[in-house]
């Protein structure tokens, strides 16, 4: 919201004249003033100039050839790329040379060889408000080849752009801020316009509410005597530097009544308002409306017509009149409408339609129903002014639905203001804070009775005015300590033992990747991965819109990434969360764990998986009889904790890789984290070390291919009983000597004994223990 | 006899004064004082001789010199061992610049390096950590954050609906609080939590924007709970995160969920004040929703972004590069 500082000083004469206080004392009152800018102050060598003609070149799709006459009856050439203006308009050129607001620099830039004589600008260009939407159209009656602000009587404005929010409709008029001012430094505020007298004979525009739900207040005045004419300086100024176009008197002091009293109205040409009156009705299904922006608008049956007194629709209630009825330069009765309505079908329609206007933007955060009399008698005030003729007319209007508000009045105990703030406040001293921004307060027993004022529709209750309280006390003086938990903080379990295993990945040399946690269409397929998923209604990227079912497919596109920048061998890892669907309230998210390790092969996930395991006290089962899906069918391997998969372990299957473009062979590991961060894991207990000597000795079994590690593994544990104290599988061999399908583990195994010194006997007798158990399995000691 | 002593004793020093290695100090050594060696000798010739002053004088010499021997050698020895360590270290030495292993850790991402310090930061003010699930339902999300449906507050949240369940009732969560709520369900006060997550907004992504970003919210209930307690928390904190030297300010602002609402603001020791996020004491709407009588419990909350932390400490001119995956960097933090 852009708020002019003159605008201000004149609504209340008794604040400084000093944008830093001001600007400061705003921010402090919950209106965060984003920048203070000096804007309409012209640009030194840019004048008004009269279009001659346009031209296309056939060479430039782009840009056309504009001639113009910067009134030395010269015609000069400029390439211009906005398309808006015809022969005859009158534009703002650039000469070259002239140095621009944004620090450009104009100069005769010839384009396919064609030198251009300067650039027409638009608002934006000039620093007149946001609009780049093309060439800035200036008046056809004005002065040529004169700096363009002097001809449209522009001065220099200081202007706050404030972020007003949402609890603060009042703040959207220069009236509202400067009331809440006002209150801040403690100076006298009153804004009564002067009262209309109705001395024209009765005229009326009549109104008939159809569906008052969604306007409970319609006002119509008709005013004649009206001459169409520019607008004063300081008010095109001020207009201009709000950000709104000046167009005409009529126009702009609609526009000017709506930035000072917060009050969007609109006036029509009473002449061409069919039947002289207005009918408030819901559009049917399908009904069209051509807005005054030129658009052809269809309509559903949840959108506020404005007809005329013949039914036919002439403005978007709230939101945007019709052309149909526009003030023309020939109007001279005006009949006009000052209406509230209803804030959510506002809000719907605006968004229905994306017409956010300025009036819409007003209506739908909650405008006041009441004070609409000094609104039309400020406009009254405003027209007078070049309009000295002008006549109110007998036979207004004030048609109200049983849907107009009441006032609301709230009890406000001290002591819970207090309790909030941290410091004491007496039914005294909340009155004397919030009776200057409006809130009539009254004694009640011990509370204080507060009515809140029309216009703060977002006050309703006690805890609304704790927090005007504190505004006007002002936050910095409300102190700051600090409350005590009673509780130990600290990380749960869970997360003690998240960030354990996150140190453990990291110290294996693994790095922390965050991949995205939308899918394209297809990319679970690709991976090989069951294509159910929970999709977006409304994705941000056409196509992404599938959630992720699995980290996987994130970290191969991470890879492949990496191999596409000749990073190989890339170790990453990604704890995030997954959601596959489900038939409950919520998908089934969960917390998981991917790890690949790009270059390496399914026994150095294995090998993760058992480090992990270790550090973290974990235990799984691994099945290779269930191969998880798109991973290479002689290996992978699920996880399984009793009944539950966890995990799963192997390597991307070539398929899946040749999919995601990766060339180098990818290691895979993945855990719900949800299951085993939350288990308890099991707590290490001390087994004694023996002092007495160990020994070592290695076995080589010949065994089928058939009988995996794992078994033997087991066997040979049996088989040597407590006496073993560690063992490793070292060797792995097939070829020569070993017959086809088989192979050979040879494995080493200490063994020890806690109260004496092994004999050859004792070792003997183990060794043959082992053979033993392993012979079981089928295996043959190798020579 | 004892001429023979001296001699035998004088040579025997001069042979260890002449070995050069350690290898043959203890050959030469054992050659001396062996059994077969000249003092062994000398001491079975002492029966051979005629008187007793004979003997006596003949069996000190052989003494003395076998002592004096028996010290040169020692010496000689640990001479030779030292010059043979001295040896083998020069031999050894290595230019410590010669490496050529790669570094081998792993690197946390940078949002992880934030988030944790965010947390340690809170656990020492006391506070513990709460998460919660990033598809929510719409009660959760919005209306039992004082946003009932049609609320215009709503239209501040660009959320990516998803299709699951009734249309419209399940959301990409917008923001960290809906765990406030799931926390007030769940634990009864008093409540000092922080509760960092992935939030998600259907904005288009620039230099400093996400779609899907990080949020670390607080919520602290208890009785009695003032805003005076807000401002003093969020000071705490920003001296304990930023430093000693920084301060913090509250500015009235407008959440559905919190009334009073505020932004805080920090201010760097040079003076320039940063936007950090926003805050307030918790609605009395919410409090019911998460099933507290706002008349016995009253609370705060605030929330930040954690992405920023890590773009502004690190310098990361663009934000999307954090999410890029890409090692080269990923490895540089």
């Amino acid at each position: 919201m852009k708020i002019v500082h003159s605008w201000l000083l004149d609504l209340c004469p008794g604040l400084p004249d000093d944008t830093e206080a001001i600007a400061e004392a705003l921010s402090d009152l919950g209106l965060a003033v984003e920048s203070v800018d000096r804007v309409g102050a012209s640009v030194a060598g840019v004048v008004t100039a009269k279009v001659l003609r346009t031209e296309r070149h056939p060479n430039a799709a782009k840009v056309h050839r504009v001639y113009v006459d910067a009134g030395d009856g010269v015609e000069r050439h400029v390439w211009c790329g906005a398309f808006n203006m015809s022969a005859g308009d009158v534009v703002p050129l650039a000469t070259a040379g002239t140095a621009m607001p944004d620090g450009r620099l104009i100069e005769p830039k010839p384009i396919l060889g064609i030198p251009s004589q300067g650039m027409l600008c638009s608002a934006r260009e000039l620093g007149l408000g946001d609009d780049h939407s093309g060439i800035l159209l200036l008046p056809h009656d004005i002065a040529l080849g004169v700096p363009y602000g002097e001809a449209l009587g522009l001065r220099e404005e200081l202007v706050y752009d404030l972020d007003v929010l949402r609890n603060r409709p009042d703040a959207y008029g220069h009236l509202g801020v400067a009331r809440d001012l006002a209150a801040r430094f403690g100076v006298p505020f009153d804004y009564s316009p002067p009262a209309v007298e109705a001395t024209g004979a009765p005229m009326t525009a009549t109104v008939e509410l159809v569906d008052g739900d969604r306007c409970p207040r319609f006002t119509s005045v008709v005013i004649s005597g009206v001459r169409v004419a520019h607008s004063p300086d300081w008010m095109a100024s001020r207009l201009s530097a709000a950000g709104m176009r000046p167009i005409n008197n009529v126009v702009d002091v609609s526009n000017y009544v709506m930035l000072e009293c917060n009050r969007p109205n609109h006036a029509y040409d009473y002449e061409t308002l069919g039947g002289h009156g207005f009918r408030v009705r819901l559009a049917a299904e399908g009904e069209t409306l051509v807005t005054l922006d030129g658009a052809e608008r269809t309509l559903t049956a949840d959108d506020l017509l404005i007809c005329d007194g013949n039914d036919r629709p002439i403005g978007l209630g709230g939101v945007m009149g019709g052309q149909n009825t526009e003030i023309s330069d020939d109007t001279t009765t005006v009949a006009l409408e000052t209406a509230w309505f209803e804030p959510l079908g506002i809000m719907r329609t605006a968004v229905r339609s994306g017409l956010r206007s300025e009036a819409s933007a007003r209506f739908e955060r909650g405008m006041d129903p009441h004070g609409i009399g000094a609104g039309i008698a400020r406009f009254v005030e405003l027209l007078r002014i070049t309009s000295p003729d002008l006549v109110v007319h007998e036979g207004a209007v004030d048609a109200r639905s049983e849907h107009f508000p009441g006032a609301t009045t709230i009890t406000v105990r001290p002591g819970r203001v207090g309790a909030m703030l941290g410091t004491p406040f007496t039914a005294e001293q909340i009155t004397a804070l919030i009776e200057p921004i409006g809130f009539s307060c009254a004694p009640d027993g011990g509370n204080v009775a507060v009515t809140v004022p029309s216009w703060r529709p977002d006050c309703t209750l006690e805890i609304d005015i704790v927090e005007e309280v504190a505004r006007h006390y002002g936050y910095a003086k409300l102190g700051k300590t600090v409350p005590k938990s009673s509780l130990p903080g600290g990380l749960s379990p869970v997360q003690q033992r998240r960030r354990r295993l996150r140190e453990v990945l990291l110290g294996l040399g693994i790095s922390e990747a965050m991949p995205h946690p939308f899918l394209s269409d297809g990319d679970l397929a690709r991976a090989g991965l069951a294509a159910d998923a929970v999709r977006l209604v409304n994705p941000l990227v056409v196509g992404d819109d599938v959630l992720r079912t699995s980290l996987r497919p994130g970290l191969l596109k991470a890879v492949a990434y990496n191999e596409s920048y000749r990073t190989p061998n890339a170790a990453m890892f990604e704890i995030g969360h997954v959601y596959p669907p489900s038939d409950d309230v919520l998908p089934a998210e969960y917390e998981a764990l991917g790890v690949v390790l790009a270059g390496r092969e399914a026994p150095a996930a294995v090998d993760l998986w058992r480090e992990i395991a270790a550090a973290m006290g974990w235990g799984a089962r691994l099945d290779q009889g269930t191969v998880p899906a798109g991973l290479h069918p002689g290996r992978g391997a699920t996880l399984s904790l009793g009944r539950d998969a966890i995990g799963v372990v192997g390597e991307v299957h070539p398929d899946v890789l040749d999919a995601y473009e990766v060339t180098e062979r990818v290691a895979v590991l993945e855990l719900n984290l949800s299951v085993l961060l939350a288990t308890e894991p099991k707590v290490p207990q001390w087994k004694p070390t023996s002092r007495f000597p160990s020994s070592d000795f290695d076995l080589a079994f010949v065994l089928p291919d058939s009988v995996i590690a794992e078994k033997v593994d087991k066997a040979i544990r049996q088989g040597a009983g407590s006496a073993l104290v560690d063992l490793a599988l070292f060797d792995v061999y097939r070829g020569k000597g070993v017959p086809e399908g088989s192979r050979s583990l040879a494995y080493r195994l200490r063994v020890q004994a806690a109260d004496r010194t092994f004999t050859d006997a004792d070792l003997s007798a183990i060794r043959e223990k082992v053979v033993a158990a392993v012979a079981k399995l089928g295996g043959q000691l190798r020579g | 006899m004892i001429d023979e002593i001296l001699a035998a004793r004088d040579g025997a020093l001069a042979r260890l004064a002449a070995v050069t290695n350690l290898a043959d100090a203890d050959a030469v050594t054992a050659d001396l004082l062996g059994k077969k060696g000249p003092f062994a000798a000398f001491k079975t010739r002492l029966g051979s001789l005629a008187t007793v002053d004979e003997k006596k004088a003949a069996g000190q010499a052989v003494n003395e010199a076998t002592s004096a021997v028996e010290a040169a050698a020692a010496a000689r020895r640990s001479e030779m061992q030292r010059a043979e360590r001295a040896t083998q270290l020069a031999a050894e030495r290595l230019d410590l610049t010669e490496v050529m292993s790669r570094p081998t850790r792993g690197h946390a991402h940078v949002v992880t390096q934030a988030w944790q310090r965010l947390e340690d930061v809170f656990i020492g003010l006391g506070f513990q950590i709460a998460e919660g699930p990033e598809v929510e339902t719409d009660w959760h999300n919005f209306e039992a954050l004082n946003m009932p449906p049609q609320h215009p507050a709503r239209s501040m949240h660009d959320t990516f609906y998803v299709d699951h369940g009734a249309p419209g009732s399940t959301v990409l969560r917008t923001h960290t609080s809906p765990v406030q709520i799931r926390v007030m369900q769940t634990i009864e006060p008093p409540i000092y939590m922080v509760m960092p997550g992935r939030v998600f907004r259907n904005e288009t992504t620039d230099a400093t924007h996400l779609a899907v970003f990080h949020q670390i919210e607080g919520l602290v209930i208890d009785r009695g709970i003032t805003l005076a307690d807000l401002a003093g928390t969020i000071e705490k904190f920003t001296q304990a995160f930023f430093g000693v030297d920084f301060t913090s300010r509250l500015r009235p602002s407008f959440f559905p969920f919190t009334e009073p609402s505020a932004e805080f603001d920090i201010r760097t020791p040079s003076g320039d004040w940063l936007e950090l996020g926003g805050c307030g004491m918790v609605h009395p709407n919410v409090l019911r929703a998460g099933g507290l009588d706002p008349e016995e419990w009253s609370g705060f909350a605030f929330g930040f972004g954690i992405d920023r932390m890590a773009k502004e400490r690190h310098g990361v001119a663009d934000v999307r590069e954090m999410y890029a995956n890409d090692l080269r960097f990923v490895t540089q933090f």
